[in-house]
């Protein structure tokens, strides 16, 4: 009973979401008819709007930066969330034309690629690494190890990209330094090629997490009951076979939700890696949703169109949490641990 | 006696050494594989502190592969003259150090009530908090929400908005399972009224889940790049990723920097050697601290982990 409340209260919520931000979707338009909220509501809106664009062309003035911010007040462009009187109601209108776009197709494609990827690729590490260092016997030894796995994790994205380049360049890197001494061949730049954006992109991402990962399955580990481990000793269980039939059984409600938990994120892939790592040779894999909403609106100069980048955005949001509710239920089903 | 001791001395010592051939080839794998793995991780960081500290001119021929070649400190003395660094330094040392301060205070402040129970609707304060780890607005709409507030371009921008909801919900789970009720109904008999208790009691009994978040949000924010990179615009309000940014991936580095170079060569490689000593100088300060604070982080997931 409680959770249908609960659940209610959810689709409550996501139906409110939607009407707010289909309302905040909608264009500039010039005519002012369509909508006529009382005058106070104008007067006090429109002010305000004013006052904002001073202070965003203040800031403009003062602080030219390099980075690729809009150079006009954004707020005529945003409609009803600021100004009530400008923009007209277009419906889903935005969502249509992301739907007819072909950058949906594409944009869709490369998230669900490169997170399966990932979480193909990467979450299988963190266990059988656990399982490992579990069955070590020195215990120092152990520490050592540890110590230096967990390291890459806080290293920060924007060190770990740098890192990336230096070590992959073709002519001064590790890679081109290998490759040339093996086969007396200058490698092609890896930048260059989309597909090795793929590859670069998830190994990079296991190696900074494979350690820090192994933590939880560590910690979880700790709960193996030691009289069972004993018996099958002495019934003649090897050390593998301990491993296999008593070890990893403990481990697997972990690993049921640690693998919700990951394929909830399944459509929202981070966005500075991808952004730091992208470059026009690789669009064609590297562009996903979040890049293509900052370049449609915040990154995008005169040519932003917020009201779309928000529709892009909720949509993300809006299968993001379905997925997680979907796992979530799925896990309950077949697991029988859940996150709520 | 004595014999009884020495047979059992006997079957230890046989058991300590006795292992089947099965055993034997499990160990050398497991070994094997956690020595490719440590050794796959290990590699590129010294690689990494090597190159930082060769010749200009071995990295730029690209001789290293482990060990440093030859030595020189030039590296290090350009980024320390550098003044986008020495800026970034400063304003990420501000904000990890405000920030964070910042952020456990808001994070044990919220926890706190949402762990009384007595707290009247508290069931939907709590899903107000956690539904937003689920679903959220997207990028704009918390742009739009972080310029109405007036946020944008000020230092406040990369220190208010990280308070982290994960955090808080792990930091009401510790208070709620280690702090007992019975604590509060016992100080309420002698007088106590509920600042004093957060004050005196809450607090110093969550020292470790604190630990915990502090050290969750100033690595957060010594290694944040994209509030800065989406809100800020004024360099001197750049903290360090940001210039990092520059140099590392979009290799803008200016040429009057090295006005005292002769060849485009030596350029290259002092280029590069700025590269290698930038990254070991930016991470650096994590990678030493983090050895003697790991146990907490190894805490916090355990915290975390637990459901609640």
């Amino acid at each position: 009973m409680a959770r249908n409340k609960k659940l209610n209260i959810l689709a409550f919520f996501i139906i409110f979401a939607l009407i707010l931000v289909s309302c905040s979707t909608s264009k500039q338009n010039s005519s002012n008819t369509t909508n006529q909220p009382s005058a106070t509501q104008e007067t006090s809106g429109s002010e305000k709007t004013n006052e904002s664009n001073v202070a965003w062309e203040d800031q403009n003035v003062t602080a030219p930066g390099q980075l690729p911010i809009v150079k006009e007040p954004i707020t005529l462009t945003i409609g009803i969330a600021s100004n009530p009187s400008v923009s007209p109601w277009i419906g889903l209108a935005n969502f249509q034309k992301f739907f007819k776009s072909y950058l949906f197709k594409r944009t869709i494609v490369n998230t669900i690629r490169i997170s399966l990827y990932s979480l193909i690729a990467g979450f299988p590490f963190p266990i059988i690494f656990a399982l490992a260092l579990n069955s070590m016997v020195h215990a120092r030894l152990k520490k050592a190890v540890q110590l230096i796995t967990y390291m890459p994790h806080f290293i920060s994205t924007v060190v770990l990209v740098g890192i990336i380049m230096q070590v992959f360049h073709n002519t001064i890197g590790l890679y081109g330094t290998i490759v040339k001494a093996l086969t007396g061949q200058k490698p092609p730049d890896l930048f260059a090629k989309a597909n090795s954006f793929l590859h670069l992109y998830v190994w990079s991402g296991v190696w900074k997490s494979f350690g820090w990962g192994s933590i939880l399955y560590l910690a979880v580990l700790t709960n193996v009951n030691p009289e069972l481990l004993e018996a099958a000793e002495i019934d003649g269980a090897n050390r593998f076979q301990r491993v296999i039939h008593i070890d990893f059984p403990v481990l697997v409600p972990t690993i049921i939700i640690q693998f919700i938990l990951r394929m909830g994120d399944l459509m929202s892939v981070g966005f500075e890696k991808v952004f730091l790592m992208q470059n026009d040779l690789n669009l064609r894999v590297s562009e996903i949703i979040s890049t293509y909403v900052y370049k449609q609106s915040i990154g995008g100069g005169s040519a932003a169109d917020y009201g779309y980048a928000t529709a892009i955005g909720l949509f993300n949001s809006v299968i993001n949490f379905v997925l997680i509710i979907l796992v979530n239920k799925a896990a309950k089903k077949f697991g029988e641990t859940s996150l709520w | 006696m004595a014999n009884v001791q020495s047979t059992y001395k006997c079957t230890r010592k046989s058991s300590k050494i006795k292992h089947s051939k099965d055993d034997l080839t499990y160990y050398t794998i497991v070994y094997i594989t956690i020595a490719i793995l440590t050794f796959s991780v290990i590699y590129p960081i010294i690689y990494i502190v090597s190159c930082s500290i060769s010749l200009p001119s071995a990295v730029a021929a690209g001789k290293v592969v482990l060990f440093p070649v030859g030595f020189s400190l030039e590296g290090y003395k350009r980024v320390f003259a550098y003044e986008r660094v020495y800026i970034g330094f400063r304003n990420s040392f501000i904000y990890t150090v405000v920030g964070t301060f910042l952020n456990v205070a808001m994070t044990m402040i919220c926890a706190y009530p949402l762990a009384r129970k007595k707290l009247p609707h508290r069931n939907f304060f709590t899903f107000l908090f956690s539904f937003t780890m689920l679903f959220n607005g997207g990028m704009i709409p918390t742009y739009l929400v972080m310029r109405d507030l007036r946020l944008l371009n000020t230092p406040w921008i990369m220190m208010l908005p990280t308070f982290g909801v994960y955090n808080m919900i792990i930091t009401r789970t510790y208070i709620q399972t280690n702090i007992p009720d019975e604590l509060l109904e016992s100080v309420q008999m002698d007088g106590c009224n509920d600042i004093q208790y957060f004050w005196s009691f809450i607090l110093p009994l969550s020292k470790p889940v604190m630990a915990v978040c502090a050290l969750q949000y100033a690595v957060g924010h010594w290694n944040s790049y994209f509030n800065a990179f989406i809100y800020l615009t004024n360099k001197n309000l750049f903290p360090l990723q940001v210039f990092l940014r520059e140099i590392l991936v979009l290799s803008q580095i200016s040429p009057e920097d090295f006005v005292d170079e002769e060849t485009s060569i030596q350029l290259q490689g002092m280029a590069d050697l700025l590269k290698y000593a930038l990254i070991v100088v930016a991470t650096a300060p994590i990678l030493c601290v983090y050895p003697f604070v790991q146990k907490y982080f190894v805490k916090g997931i355990m915290i975390g982990s637990l459901k609640g």
